[in-house]
């Protein structure tokens, strides 16, 4: 046995693999947003509930009602939505936070408030890092997280990654595709705002840059509550306004530092846990994932080392044997 | 160079029917799954994407199937030419495992017309891990087959083939090897994306290093295992037992240093506490390093290497040691939150079974019909 060729294969294989991945596995924040990247800021304090936003959705995006109990009941056929939380077939959803007797509006104690629940659009989306084929991708320019069926293998992987469970897989489809929110893409191109954002009646569901949305969003977390606000309808750019009177806002934008941040931003006057959104530290995890495989992987050359090493190693031992 | 003979012997046995009746059942659900969607046939959903299919069939599935590699490894790398009558078998049994794997991503994934996407340069993104593990187990299948076609080439007496291979077998062995360190480590890796949907108590940047660990091992304790018990199954001498009990030494240095890499990053983050904290994820945890420790403590002592049975209880426990922190890290500390729960369907599982019955039909008919287990030494 020869001892050196022992060894340097062992410092080889064990310390080449391991030397990347304890330096670089905190790699920090380092996606930045694009200058024109949109969003949507979705502020739950002055929503109404009534579901127009998920009608509009379904009415854009060609998805069916989702209805199997109620309707069953009843014995009718595509009248009723009753989607439980986004599905295949619905890439927006009010959901109701309820406490106590539920008396008061926008308030944590014995009260009620909704929230929105759609794709965040991250700067740094772990879907995309996760995507093995490339079939969800970020545009540069708006930054939207878009999807392509022709790519897509089905293997679910970005629903394992993605820490809002967003993308949806069709599974009772024998052809099946993953689903989620694209911000109306397709209206987008044709200079169109997203349908939840048209249709919002009371400016909760707002269409701007994310730069502006942030701002916007700043100003109304330092209102005084009970104060009288102007609050923008439907997109930033398009000037409506309607006044209303000032909840008393919980002061964090939830979707600013979350997972690196993200292009749909939610405002509540209830605290975000209490709404379903979980708590994320601020960087993605795919700044940790591709910290470590690219440390591993730097240049190939670990591999290449490695293999190098395991060639000579497979030559020695097999050039005087039989097999 | 040692004697390998085909076993020969009946072939249709009862228990091989009663296998190919299990791979029918499997075979019927198969066409309900193509026909009418994943859904059909298992209890996954948008919170739980990836059950049994993914947890059992291809990251345990492999983890069993690194037999090859890590047995390669001793002999072709370390230089260890007395483990080399286990080669032909472990080469065997990790190209069954591995193939199955891939037939069980096929079967899994929901656009499975569109596999290929995976190995076009266009389609292919060098940041997904997913594509890592991919690539690297779709090649590994390849360079599998081609370790293991010597002994074809010997049964069909292809002996000019054979040697013409052999000059060339060199540059598989070592993709062998490089193969599975990068993709048993990446399948630990996978996890890292789903960042606070993982337990603490299994999240963590070492994932890599820990699943490469614990696939080496696995790989020994499953050689020690099936040769144990292929040996009384097949009412074989069991011959084989000294150079098993050396080969199970290997397993505890790697063992000792996983406990230690396990539990000194639990403390480093300050999560040792949430052992306790957290009853079902606490115990499941505990009975998990419970048997790692096992064949530790089992495989302390060199007289007890020397038995069969400690030799195989203490295989057996690594085997469900590395079995059960792969099925915590995908699926029991995997809480995608409120609302998800999951459990295999009674179809999801007879699949899985189904799968396991084709691999073991598998191995029953190479053994006794082509030269890969050692010939019976007549004294």
């Amino acid at each position: 046995m020869n001892l050196e060729r022992r060894d340097f294969l062992k410092v080889l294989s064990t310390g080449a693999l391991t030397a990347g991945n304890v330096t670089s596995v905190f790699a920090g924040i380092r996606k930045t947003l694009s200058a024109d990247a949109v969003g949507i800021l979705y502020d739950g304090t002055i929503c109404i509930g009534c579901k127009a936003c998920e009608a509009a959705c379904k009415q854009y995006n060609d998805m069916p009602p989702e209805s199997a109990n109620l309707e069953k009941a009843r014995g009718v056929d595509g009248i009723w939505d009753e989607s439980y939380d986004l599905s295949e077939k619905t890439l927006n959803k009010i959901k109701l936070y309820e406490h106590g007797d539920a008396s008061t509006r926008n308030s944590e104690e014995n009260g009620f408030a909704f929230v929105k629940k759609a794709c965040m659009h991250c700067v740094d989306p772990d879907c995309v890092s996760a995507c093995p084929v490339t079939a969800l991708t970020k545009n540069s320019t708006t930054g939207i997280v878009e999807y392509d069926k022709d790519a897509c293998i089905g293997c679910r992987y970005c629903m394992v990654a993605c820490p809002y469970n967003v993308p949806k897989f069709e599974y009772a489809e024998a052809i099946p595709e993953i689903n989620k929110c694209e911000m109306c893409n397709h209206r987008q191109v044709e200079g169109d705002i997203p349908a939840c954002c048209e249709f919002c009646p009371t400016g909760a569901s707002l269409f701007g840059k994310v730069t502006d949305l942030l701002e916007e969003a700043r100003k109304r977390i330092k209102l005084v509550a009970g104060s009288t606000y102007e609050y923008p309808m439907r997109s930033l750019d398009e000037g409506d306004v309607s006044p209303k009177t000032v909840a008393p806002y919980i002061n964090y934008i939830y979707g600013e530092k979350e997972g690196g941040g993200t292009q749909y931003l939610l405002l509540s006057a209830v605290p975000f846990t209490k709404l379903g959104l979980p708590e994320l530290s601020a960087t993605s995890s795919a700044s940790k994932s591709e910290g470590i495989q690219h440390g591993i992987y730097k240049g190939m050359i670990a591999p290449i080392a490695l293999l190098g090493g395991l060639l000579y190693g497979a030559y020695q031992t097999t050039k005087n044997s039989e097999g | 160079m040692h004697e390998k003979q085909a076993l020969g012997g009946r072939l249709l046995t009862k228990p091989f029917w009663v296998l190919l009746g299990l791979a029918m059942i499997a075979g019927l659900l198969l066409i309900k799954r193509f026909l009418f969607g994943i859904g059909a046939v298992t209890n996954l959903s948008d919170g739980y994407p990836w059950g049994i299919w993914i947890v059992y069939d291809v990251l345990i599935g492999t983890a069993l199937g690194c037999g090859g590699y890590s047995i390669a490894l001793l002999v072709y790398i370390f230089n260890k030419g007395e483990y080399h009558p286990l080669v032909r078998s472990a080469l065997m049994t990790s190209a069954f495992g591995y193939t199955l794997a891939g037939v069980s991503i096929f079967i899994d994934i929901g656009r499975y017309w569109q596999m290929y996407n995976v190995f076009l340069p266009w389609h292919i993104n060098v940041n997904s891990i997913m594509f890592e593990v991919a690539a690297c187990i779709g090649a590994y299948v390849f360079v599998l087959w081609i370790e293991f076609s010597p002994t074809f080439l010997e049964h069909r007496k292809s002996l000019e083939t054979k040697r013409k291979l052999n000059k060339f077998l060199f540059f598989f062995i070592a993709l062998g090897v490089l193969l599975p360190t990068m993709h048993q480590s990446s399948l630990g890796s996978l996890m890292i994306i789903a960042g606070e949907k993982l337990s603490p108590m299994w999240q963590t940047g070492w994932l890599p290093l820990l699943f490469l660990m614990t696939a080496i091992t696995m790989g020994y304790a499953v050689v020690i295992f099936e040769s144990l018990f292929s040996a009384v199954a097949l009412k074989r001498p069991l011959d084989e037992t000294p150079i098993l009990g050396k080969l199970s030494v290997m397993m505890i240095p790697l063992l000792v240093l996983f406990l230690l890499l396990r539990f000194g990053d639990l403390i480093w983050r300050g999560q040792l506490g949430n052992i306790f904290n957290d009853g079902m994820l606490g115990a499941f945890f505990l009975v998990e390093n419970i048997l790692f420790l096992i064949p530790i403590i089992m495989l302390a002592s060199a007289k007890n290497r020397t038995k069969p049975t400690t030799l195989f209880w203490s295989a057996g426990s690594m085997i469900l040691a590395g079995a059960l922190y792969r099925f915590d890290t995908f699926l029991v500390a995997f809480n995608p939150g409120v609302g998800y729960h999951y459990f295999p369907s009674a179809s999801e599982i007879l699949i899985t079974v189904g799968i396991i019955s084709i691999e073991i039909m598998a191995y029953l008919i190479f053994v006794k019909k082509l030269p890969v287990l050692p010939a019976i030494k007549h004294s």
